[in-house]
Parts: C-alpha cells; sequence; structure tokens
C-alpha cells in the first residue's frame, strides 16, 4: 500500500522533471542590465530576433557589475551592458572577445516638483549637482556598481564633489536596482539619476519630475560582447555571434529604434557610429 | 494607488485567463511542488529515522536541523548558484538559471522543515509504538513504513509549512533562476519585477492570486485529511 504511494509520488517527480526538459533546445543566455528589461526593449526586440533566426534568447537583467561577473563566471554566452570602461577591461582581461557598441540612451536627472535645489529646467548637470549637495537636497544613489551607478558617480567627480568625504543623511545609498532607486526617490522626495527608458515605463511617479535633461554628459552607451570561449569553453559562439550580429545589422538597429513608448524613442542605435 | 485597484488587477488578471500569466503560475506551482516532492521522499524516511535512531551525536544533528528551518532563503540561493555556476564544481551540468536550479534551491530550503516536523510527530509515536511494533517484528528501517503510515495526517501539516515556505520565497529563485521571461519567471519573481518597476496595482494583484492560490491548495488539503480520518480511523 504505502509502496505503492512511494512509486506513485516518484512517478510523479519524474513526470514533473520531465516536463521542464520540454523547452527549445536552441538559446543563449545574455546577461544585460535592468534598464532594457525594464523599459520593454528586449519585448520588442527578441521575438523579430527569434522569428528570423530561431534562436531563444534568455535574458537574465542585473545591474552592468553584475553582469559583467555573471559573464566572467561564464554564466551567460553575451553580455549587454552599459558602461564602456568597465566593457572595455571584461575584454582586455580576457573574459570578452571584442566590444561592439550597439546603441545609446540619455540619463535623466528627475526629481521632486517642489525642487529645494532649485534645479528644474538646468541644461548643467553638473551646476545641478553641485547645488543638491551643497543644499543638501535628497540625494538617492543606486549604490549597486551598476552602469547607472558608475555615471553617477563620474558624474560627481566631474563636479568636483568627493562623495566619499561629502555623503551624509543626505546622500542615501540603496544598493538596489533602476526601479526601486525610483521607487525610493519617490517616497522620500528625493532627486536620482536615471535612465530615461526606465523612467518613462516607471508608473510609480508621485510627485516626481524630469529636473534636467539633454546635457552631452548624460549620454550612455550600450556595448554587446560574446564571451570568450578561450575561457569558457561551453560559450555558445555562433549563436552567441549571431545575436550581436543581429543587433548590429541593419534589421536590428531599425528594431531597436521603432522602439517607442509614447511616441517617444528610447534607444538611438549606433553600432556604425566610430569610437561609440 | 489605492488597495482597490489591486483587487479590480487580481481580478482581471484570473479572469482574462492570459496565456503569459499562466505560464507564470504554472511555473510556481510546477517548481514548488516538485521541490515539495523531492523534499517529502527524502525527508520523510530521514525524519522517521532520526525519531528512532539513538547515536552519538543525535542531539547536534537534530539541533542543527531545527535551526536549518531558518535557512535564509537568500543564503540557500547563494549556496547553489556557487554550485551551479560555470565556475564552481557543478558547473559542467549548465543548470544555472532553469527551473531545475530553481527546484535544487526550493528543496534545500523545505528539507529541514519536513525532517524536522517529521523527527518531532514520529518521536512522540514511536515512544507510544515502540514495544507492539517490535512484537510485531517490525525493528529499526521496517518500522519506517508503518510509522509514517500511522503519522500521515500530522506529516501532511509538515509538508504543508515546506510548501508554504517554497511558494512565499523570492530571494532564492531569483538568484539562481535569473527571472528569465517565459522561462524562470514564478509569481514572486514577477511581483518583485513588476513592484522595481513601479506597476504597484499589478504587483499587488499577483500577491492577491497567489495567496488565493496557497489558501485553496492548504484547503483542498485539509479537506483531504478530513476524508482520510474519516474513512481510514
Amino acid at each position: 500500500m504505502l509502496s505503492r504511494r512511494i512509486l506513485l509520488a516518484c512517478f510523479l517527480a519524474t513526470l514533473a522533471s520531465a516536463s521542464f526538459a520540454q523547452t527549445p533546445e536552441r538559446f543563449i543566455v545574455v546577461s544585460s542590465t535592468t534598464s532594457t528589461t525594464d523599459s520593454g526593449l528586449f519585448n520588442h526586440i527578441l521575438p523579430l530576433f527569434k522569428a528570423k533566426t530561431g534562436i531563444d534568447v534568455r535574458v537574465v537583467s542585473q545591474g552592468t557589475g553584475q553582469a559583467l561577473d555573471t559573464g566572467r563566471r561564464g554564466d551567460a554566452d553575451v553580455v549587454f551592458v552599459h558602461a564602456k570602461a568597465q566593457e572595455e577591461k571584461f575584454v582586455a582581461d580576457g573574459f570578452g572577445v571584442k566590444r561592439q557598441p550597439v546603441m545609446y540612451n540619455d540619463f535623466v536627472l528627475i526629481g521632486p516638483r517642489s525642487d529645494p535645489a532649485g534645479v528644474k529646467g538646468s541644461a548643467d548637470i553638473v551646476a545641478a549637482l553641485k547645488a543638491i549637495q551643497t543644499k543638501k537636497a535628497p540625494f538617492i544613489s543606486r549604490g549597486d556598481k551598476s552602469g547607472t551607478h558608475a555615471a553617477e558617480l563620474a558624474l560627481w567627480k566631474i563636479a568636483g564633489v568627493e562623495i566619499d568625504a561629502a555623503r551624509g543623511p543626505w546622500y542615501r545609498e540603496i544598493g538596489q536596482g533602476m526601479g526601486a532607486a525610483l521607487n525610493t526617490a519617490s517616497a522620500l522626495n528625493g532627486y536620482v539619476l536615471a535612465d530615461r527608458a526606465t523612467w518613462l515605463n516607471f508608473k510609480n511617479r508621485g510627485e516626481l519630475a524630469i529636473m534636467v535633461e539633454r546635457d552631452k554628459r548624460l549620454f550612455n552607451q550600450y556595448g554587446a560582447i560574446l564571451v570568450n570561449p578561450a575561457k569558457h569553453p561551453h560559450v555558445k559562439v555562433k549563436d552567441g555571434q549571431a545575436f550581436i550580429d543581429w543587433l548590429t545589422s541593419p534589421d536590428g538597429q531599425n528594431a531597436i529604434g521603432d522602439y517607442k513608448i509614447n511616441g517617444e524613442v528610447l534607444f538611438f542605435p549606433n553600432a556604425q557610429q566610430p569610437g561609440a | 494607488m489605492d488597495v482597490t485597484s489591486a483587487f479590480v488587477e487580481a481580478f482581471s488578471l484570473i479572469t482574462r485567463l492570459d496565456p503569459g500569466f499562466l505560464a507564470i503560475v504554472g511555473l510556481s506551482l510546477k517548481v514548488t511542488l516538485t521541490a515539495v516532492v523531492l523534499a517529502a521522499l527524502i525527508g520523510l524516511p530521514l525524519g522517521a529515522w532520526l525519531a528512532m535512531a539513538r547515536f552519538p551525536g543525535r542531539s547536534a544533528l537534530v539541533i542543527t536541523i531545527n535551526a536549518l528551518m531558518g535557512l535564509p532563503p537568500v543564503v540557500a540561493g547563494l549556496i547553489v548558484f556557487l554550485l551551479l555556476s560555470r565556475s564552481g564544481p557543478l558547473g559542467s551540468w549548465g543548470l544555472l538559471f532553469t527551473p531545475t536550479a530553481m527546484v535544487i534551491a526550493q528543496t534545500l530550503l523545505v528539507l529541514p522543515i519536513v525532517v524536522s516536523l517529521t523527527r518531532a510527530t514520529l518521536e512522540e509515536l514511536w515512544a507510544e509504538y515502540r514495544d507492539h511494533l517490535t512484537s510485531l517484528g517490525l525493528t529499526g528501517l521496517r518500522a519506517i513504513p508503518t510509522l509514517l503510515w500511522d503519522g500521515r495526517f500530522a506529516l501532511a501539516t509538515g509538508l504543508l509549512a515546506g510548501f508554504g515556505r517554497a511558494s512565499a520565497e523570492v530571494g532564492a529563485v531569483l538568484m539562481v533562476g535569473g527571472n528569465i521571461a517565459h522561462y524562470t519567471r514564478t509569481m514572486t519573481t514577477t511581483i518583485a519585477l513588476e513592484t522595481s518597476k513601479g506597476d504597484l496595482p499589478l504587483a499587488l494583484g499577483l500577491g492577491i492570486v497567489l495567496m488565493t492560490l496557497t489558501l485553496a491548495i492548504n484547503a483542498a488539503a485539509y479537506a483531504a485529511s478530513r476524508v482520510g480520518a474519516r474513512y481510514a480511523g
């Protein structure tokens, strides 16, 4: 009686595990940033890529630092991130084959409509950050080694603010993704640096609005890198390279440029731009 | 955002029966139920053995397993992640960022609960039936099936506790599954994702659906044990 039950349980377990195996065989794993997923870009372009090639793309979205780590450990075939200096180091260290520029978007400084630092409408991000620091207005930092975090730290440096020395209760590092940072800013009425794509797709805005935009220093370049098969022999070189080739081909570039929210283009394809 | 819109969202999720949503619910149930079945297959006999066996260091083992009931999911996730990563000892299996990895992590979380509650339940039964079972010639490991069978209704509660822990968990499955759309995205990781996108009504709506499912499964288990108890005595 009992052994029959155990047999039944075994049978059910086998059945359940067998049904996991029904997923398509041809796939690659791409480690990418929260912005590309949260903005809905992948939902738009991946079906087009799959229709063309039959390759399923499994996207794990993390901060840029973590996404590069995932590639370094060999847990992804392609990394698709936005922090040029870190990407070049990734390739120089032998973890990636080659960095291909794909597209850019831009960062925006978000803040409460009450604007305690008085920066609204400025096109100078550096002056705006200085004002926030001087007035000790609440500022939310990602603090998670993401591309956006790296960009924020670089901007503080340009502004001449030693953030390690200047930090105080006004500067809050949350160690989480873009969406969480925006939720925190919304709850605390603080300032936060965000990528435009995530901001446009973000629903819980409360009192938040764009304060500073269109400064050239807010430019945000994305690159795609095939993980080096010399380090990790299991990397799917052919299918991973097919994805990068498609992203940088006219088809892929058009698909990226076609993606809009409320009529606004989120990512500008620039695979052919020299030095991008 | 108000709570009403969350309930409206939950209701529309259920009534629309959107295939993407159903796939997420299906994967959540499949991963969690598989983990509970695996934990039961390992944990019930192990707990029964632990209830009967006497050996040096038994108390230390019991305390350790009890403490593991409080294993933080994110730590379980990290352990499985490090094991399954391509740079880890089991990397060649290629299991990281798959549903199987999520099952392994959840089994690790459920197992201590099953072992611990089985041991606690059967220790009393064993004290009560020991002489009787021994006189029937059921000693040692051969007494395990009988003990489990006699304690089945109490043990079902332990399995439900395990199910609750697994289905409510987000840290471990997020880490080892990677929250990949259409592949390793479960109800809890979707809730985390929608919260980060600021779509709080949808996130709370999903939470309501998850609670409803958990309630339904518990009600079914309760009803089954009542009916079972009436007929089996």
